[in-house]
């Protein structure tokens, strides 16, 4: 309301200022998140053509994944949050569902259980618990008084623990890690009381030692023994890492050049197009291309968490942070143990690995991010 | 009331939430510094290493192996080249791929058991995990062009142009040239590191004759190349590159047209023949027949073909010039006279009277010379002259007799007999020129008086390679200067110069009568070999011998084969001309051929012919007789030959388009395709 009787007040000077504003309401987009992702989009692929060994096909294939991601983040923006929050149950039961699916009919691929194929079409339901994960522990806290009691945190570890359980099972380390740290990152932002944090600390301490010998696969293990010593199995399991620190090392400050890196050139570097993808562009770009993405990356969590702090509600402010928050998750774990002092995952780039369905999910998480920052004015203007 | 403590909780929630959102930040912040910390450690720091470790990747050093020397007889002809072939080599970092590889291979082109054998055992001897091994040798053009489709199914499979020994005259030169094959696992690991360096590139070495022998300047010196190469190891693309340096060229007293004439000369019948440049020691001509294909050796010879080699009763594989010891029998007559001479228990014009028989006084045993079976009694009144001409075994029983082993067994080294004539190939075999020591640690036996009879006549226990006598007659041509025999005229631009091994002193006169009655063998008029020496057009000074054959026969490879024909007598015959300036010497010898004069003289006498005149014969045509030199007669007949054997291949090549129309319904394109092939030979 004031908004506008400045504005009016002020027409020459802010009209392009508010066109533009006016613009992004109407089409519910945040410009700044959008160039920023375009930005990032540009990256991936150039990043992408030399990975792949300057494999066209695989270029336009992740392009046009792109243009899918592209369209879905708009519509889901569309959408408005109300109806997001009071659909967020049904998501959780259908991702729950869909997971059951998998464990029982899901095919299996590279020794794990993570596909469904429904006609031609082939997916991850983990990547749908990826939003419905936040979604609706989000929907659940904002529903009571925060910061939440006990009873509810125990409800939320459960919602969060049942999915994160079927993905493990899969087993997929990497996704469940994420669709967990999701649906942990609302509980924090919700307000957690530091003695349960504390207490969880405390807690998680004392179960790595049954985690480690009872819940993880013997191939997990190893990923961990490898990166605390990589020369142990330098031809086997340690090959990966060694390679990789390799690339990421012989780039020195800027890089080989594009299409220079010689490590992946000649296939040393393992998944060079996918989840190792930053050791190419390290080799390639150096530490400043590193340290140019990184600040991309920064200025898209900032700018997620300025969404956040501007929501009105408290489920928006929730759902805006553990997206942002989760978005970093992605990229530390990736960018970490490609160099080495992250136990190997399974966690893509986010926006450059080469992936279809991981890169939609992402956006449908900008999607809701860009639903939110444009929500809060529809709010707002009822109630002038 | 709601909406206000609604209201009240918003205020209270968002503060909350900014707080929170604070914490994530500072710890986002702290995150994010410990990531570019790691990567300003991996790429500033250590960035030397990790430069270094990407390099040593990438990188690889590859020895570019030198082309091996060629061999040129002493005109000009190529006796040894290399020749492209068309080689496949897997690189096989990983087992399981190797056998998919292996698999796919299988359906493109043909791959043996045999071949897969050699493969695995040569992976196993592969001194980097990434060397490429080879699979197949000798790819057809079709067969690169099937690979060539598939390259992209096939990582890691290399086609090479690799050069490979090829000898053009196949198993006419075998027992000289010798011929290149695998370095052995054996011979590996007797390499010393600058073998090991120097043998880096390079897949074969010299396995006998000249090969072997000039090994070392033939291989010449290795360069080297980096290469930067895929984690399969596939070569990318060369970086930079030391060349390799060619070996030297060897050109050898050999000579083509000689080497020929000596095999059509010896008419297929088996046996040796060495004709030496007397001048210099250079080893003219040097035939062991029958042969083998060299050719079959350098990529490595199958199981199947070897044995057939091994076993074949013939034995080609047998060195006859170098290796096969004979008694010399009477061709040592001449160097016995001028030992009798020298040493003074004759003179050229003492003479005994031969009645044919010859007895030592004590014993009962009758030594009988071969004219008392021909004639009934012996050669009459015979000097030294005479006794050569003739050959009369009474006069060097009585020689030998008085003269005693220890003084005969002074002479032989003279002329290169009972040591190593230190010929440039080896397995060179040194035969017996006996002596008392010798029969006592050979034989554990004393030595009998009739043992130096036996020896006066080239029996017994002497024994002598065609080597030796071909060194023997030339050291007689050139009055007792000893030359080693030696088949190396240059390496590269460098003269290799004659070596003169010893020199026998003796008086002229010695000489005289002792060629004066080898060139009377040739042409006196009782000479053992006058008939060889029908129409000559220069002077010959030549001797006959006969080995038996029952020395031999104690080999069990001669038992094995019980023929009659296997039982005769072997031919011998030593020969130099002209006599006034000697320029060749040949030694003949033709296995179970019995007569000397008859048959292995006109041997020798086609060699001197050849060599002296240019009537050079060529392998597989008409050998005019002795001394018969009419080339449009020759040609006639040559004509005619190359006529009936196209006749007979023709008829031949019906037969079998016949029997393989019969046989099966199979092609009829094969058979034709067969017809036409027979039909062009």
């Amino acid at each position: 309301m004031s908004k506008q009787d400045f504005l009016r007040r002020m027409p020459e000077a802010a009209s392009a200022f508010s066109r533009r504003a006016r613009l992004a309401e109407r089409l519910h987009i945040d410009f700044f998140l959008l160039l920023l992702l375009m930005l990032l989009t540009v990256i991936g692929l150039t990043v992408l053509y030399s990975a792949s060994g300057h494999n066209l096909p695989s270029v336009e294939k992740q392009g046009t994944f792109f243009v899918i991601a592209y369209a879905t983040m708009f519509v889901v923006a569309q959408v408005p949050v109300d109806f997001i929050r009071r659909t967020a149950p049904f998501a959780y039961v259908g991702g729950v569902v869909l997971l059951l699916a998998v464990t029982i009919f899901g095919d299996i691929s590279m020794g794990a259980q993570r596909w469904l194929q429904i006609g031609s079409f082939r997916f991850q339901p983990s990547e749908i618990m990826k939003l419905a994960m936040p979604i609706t522990v989000a929907a659940y806290l904002s529903r009571g008084f925060l910061p939440p009691r006990f009873r509810q945190v125990v409800i939320v570890l459960g919602l969060i623990g049942l999915p994160t359980a079927l993905i493990i099972e899969q087993p997929d380390l990497g996704t469940s890690i994420l669709v967990a740290t999701s649906g942990v990152m609302v509980l924090f932002f919700s307000g957690l009381l530091w003695r349960y944090i504390a207490a969880a600390v405390v807690m998680f301490g004392a179960s790595l030692w049954p985690i480690w010998h009872f819940m993880l696969h013997d191939y997990q293990r190893q990923r961990v023994l490898t990166m605390l010593d990589p020369t142990q199995d330098p031809l086997g399991t340690g090959w990966n890492i060694i390679q990789s620190k390799t690339a990421i090392g012989s780039g020195g400050l800027s890089g080989k050049g594009w299409m220079e890196g010689t490590q992946s050139r000649l296939d040393f570097l393992p998944e060079g197009h996918t989840d190792f993808i930053i050791a190419v562009m390290s080799e390639e770009f150096g530490l400043l291309g590193v340290i140019l993405l990184l600040s991309i990356y920064a200025m898209v969590i900032i700018r997620g968490l300025m969404i956040a702090v501007n929501s009105q509600n408290s489920f928006g402010r929730l759902l805006a942070a553990s997206i942002s928050s989760t978005f970093f998750v992605y990229v530390f774990v990736n960018m970490g143990m490609v160099s080495g002092i992250v136990p190997v995952v399974g966690v893509p780039l986010p926006l450059i690995s080469q992936g279809g369905t991981a890169i939609v999910a992402l956006f449908a998480g900008f999607g809701l991010l860009m639903a939110i920052s444009t929500e809060k004015k529809r709010v707002m203007t009822p109630q002038a | 009331m709601q909406e206000v403590h609604q209201f009240k909780d918003h205020q209270r929630e968002a503060r909350l939430f900014r707080n929170r959102v604070v914490v994530m930040a500072v710890f986002m912040i702290l995150l994010a510094c410990t990531l570019v910390y790691r990567y300003y450690d991996l790429q500033i720091v250590n960035y030397e290493e990790y430069a270094t470790q990407s390099d040593r990747n990438r990188v690889h050093v590859q020895p570019v192996p030198p082309t091996r020397g060629l061999i040129f007889d002493r005109n000009g002809a190529l006796l040894a080249d290399n020749k492209a072939s068309f080689t496949l080599s897997v690189v096989s970092a990983d087992a399981t791929e190797l056998n998919n590889t292996i698999e796919l291979l299988k359906g493109l082109i043909e791959i043996t058991p045999s071949d897969l054998g050699k493969f695995y055992k040569a992976q196993k001897q592969r001194r980097h995990k990434l060397d490429p091994v080879p699979l197949r040798f000798r790819l057809t053009e079709d067969e690169i062009a099937h690979l060539a489709v598939n390259q992209h199914l096939l990582d890691g499979v290399e086609v090479n142009a690799e050069l490979v020994r090829n000898y053009p005259y196949a198993d006419m030169f075998a027992h000289v040239i010798g011929y290149t094959g695998s370095i052995s696992e054996k011979e590996m690991d007797a390499f010393t590191p600058e073998q090991l360096q120097r043998y880096s590139g390079t897949h074969a070495m010299g396995k006998n004759g000249i090969e072997a022998s000039y090994e070392d300047v033939l291989l010449g010196e290795v360069g080297s190349q980096n290469v930067e190469t895929n984690a399969r190891g596939r070569v990318m693309r060369i970086l930079d590159r030391i060349d390799s340096k060619q070996g030297s060229d060897l050109r050898l007293h050999l000579d083509v047209r000689l080497q020929e004439t000596a095999v059509a000369a010896m008419r297929g019948r088996r046996g040796a023949v060495v004709a030496i440049d007397v001048k210099t020691g250079g080893v003219l001509a040097a035939v062991s027949y029958p042969g083998f294909d060299p050719n079959l050796f350098v990529t490595g010879i199958g199981y199947r073909d070897y044995k057939n080699l091994n076993e074949d009763v013939d034995t080609p594989l047998f060195n006859r010039f170098l290796q096969a010891q004979y008694p010399p029998g009477s061709t040592v007559k001449p160097i016995l006279g001028l030992a009798g001479l020298d040493s003074g228990f004759t003179d050229v014009n003492r003479a005994i009277s031969d009645r044919g028989v010859f007895t030592l006084p004590g014993s009962s045993r009758i030594w009988r010379d071969w004219s008392l079976a021909k004639t009934g009694g012996g050669h009459g009144r015979v000097d030294l002259k005479v006794a050569i001409s003739q050959s009369c075994d009474t006069y060097f029983w009585d020689l030998g007799n008085r003269m005693g082993i220890d003084k005969i067994s002074e002479y032989g080294h003279y002329f290169g007999m009972g040591i190593l004539t230190g010929i440039d190939i080896p397995h060179e075999r040194k035969g017996i020129w006996p002596s008392r020591e010798w029969k006592r640690a050979a034989r554990r036996e004393a030595w009998y008086p009739g043992d130096t009879v036996n020896i006066s006549i080239g029996q017994g226990n002497m024994l002598a390679t065609p080597m030796q006598l071909a060194v023997m007659t030339s050291t007689i041509a050139n009055h007792g200067v000893r030359y080693r025999p030696q088949f190396i005229q240059k390496i590269g631009d460098q003269v290799h110069e004659p070596i003169v091994e010893e020199v026998f002193d003796t008086k002229p006169e010695y000489w005289d009568a002792v060629i004066g009655g080898m060139e009377e063998v040739m042409h006196g008029a009782r000479g053992t070999a006058r008939k060889a020496s029908d129409r000559a057009e220069y002077r010959m000074a030549g001797k006959s011998g006969t080995a038996q054959v029952v020395a031999i026969a104690q080999n069990a490879k001669y038992n094995s084969a019980l023929l009659k024909e296997r039982h005769r007598d072997h031919a011998l015959f030593v020969a130099f001309a002209p006599v006034e300036a000697p320029e060749i010497a040949v030694a003949v010898m033709l296995e179970n051929a019995e007569g000397g004069s008859s048959q292995a003289a006109p041997v020798a006498r086609a060699m001197m012919d050849a060599r002296l005149l240019g009537y050079y014969l060529k392998a597989d045509e008409f050998v005019p007789p002795v001394g018969f030199h009419h080339a449009a007669i020759i040609k006639r007949a040559n004509n005619y030959i190359a006529e009936r054997k196209a006749v007979r291949v023709a008829k031949e090549a019906e037969l079998t388009a016949k029997s393989a129309l019969n046989a099966a319904a199979s092609s009829s394109s094969s058979s034709a395709a067969s017809g036409s092939g027979a039909g062009n030979e």
